[in-house]
């Protein structure tokens, strides 16, 4: 079980994220995009989801990543990510509810160059019973 | 002419195994329910079936195709309804549509239907461009 107390709360993920031509490179492959100058709109998930595993995975939260499943997605782009971005990513826990024991856990994750907020996202995660 | 209404040219991309492995490799998204179609099985899915965010991302280049580019996405959200199915050796059609649906100043947003086999896999799905 998710500890219900986690709701609300903001958490700093460890250390920060340098983003490199070469991650943005693979990423534009796989959808054929061309252009590589700036990162595609749903790159940030590839920084977004690996903090929310280690974030939401410590034990004074308790979610159990084998069980997740990804229900929804959104993101705001204040300007498009580009190589040496360095971020420091948080996770807030907005929302939590129980739906046919189905844990539904709703999370924003803001991604941060310095003072600058350039991304932000929402994810909709389903911990299946 | 873009107003409220307008219909942007359908567009067809294809999905295999390959292509999976590749996002995974790109977007850090390991789950073997993506890759290994014995794991996949044994958690009660069809078969393998590929990564939402794979889903949304081609989806998003249909968006950039059309706005101009990646930097033209300001908002961009989805949900994931139905799985898009991978079987091995296969190339699976992720097909695509949208309409204009409100227009504010340079923000143009627009409803996006994305199907494959025949299967709505994005519900509620929308993106807001600078165009």
């Amino acid at each position: 079980m998710i500890n219900p107390d986690s709701v609300g709360r903001t958490f700093e993920g460890a250390g920060s994220v340098t983003v490199s031509q070469s991650e943005i490179d693979a990423f534009c492959a796989v959808i054929s995009e061309t252009n590589t100058t700036v990162a595609p709109p749903t790159f940030s998930i590839r920084i977004s989801l690996s903090q929310y595993e280690s974030i939401l995975t410590q034990p004074e939260i308790g979610v159990d990543w084998t069980r997740l499943v990804h229900g929804d997605q959104k993101f705001e782009i204040f300007r498009p990510i580009v190589a040496g971005d360095v971020f420091k990513c948080s996770a807030t826990i907005e929302t939590l509810r129980v739906a046919a024991g189905n844990e539904i856990v709703s999370v924003r994750s803001d991604l941060h160059n310095g003072s600058e907020l350039v991304v932000s996202s929402w994810s909709t995660l389903v911990v299946r019973a | 002419m873009i107003e409220v209404g307008t219909v942007l040219d359908e567009k067809v991309f294809f999905l295999d195994r390959a292509m999976l492995k590749a996002y995974a490799d790109a977007s850090g998204d390991q789950n073997p329910i993506h890759q290994n179609e014995e794991f996949a099985l044994s958690v009660g899915l069809p078969n393998v079936i590929a990564h939402g965010m794979l889903t949304m991302a081609l989806v998003g280049k249909y968006v950039t195709d059309w706005a101009g580019g990646s930097a033209a996405v300001k908002e961009y959200s989805a949900r994931f309804v139905k799985p898009v199915i991978v079987p091995l050796d296969q190339k699976v059609d992720l097909t695509v549509s949208a309409t204009v649906s409100e227009i504010d100043g340079d923000r143009i947003s627009i409803t996006l239907s994305a199907t494959s086999a025949g299967v709505k896999v994005l519900g509620m799905a929308k993106a807001v461009v600078i165009k």
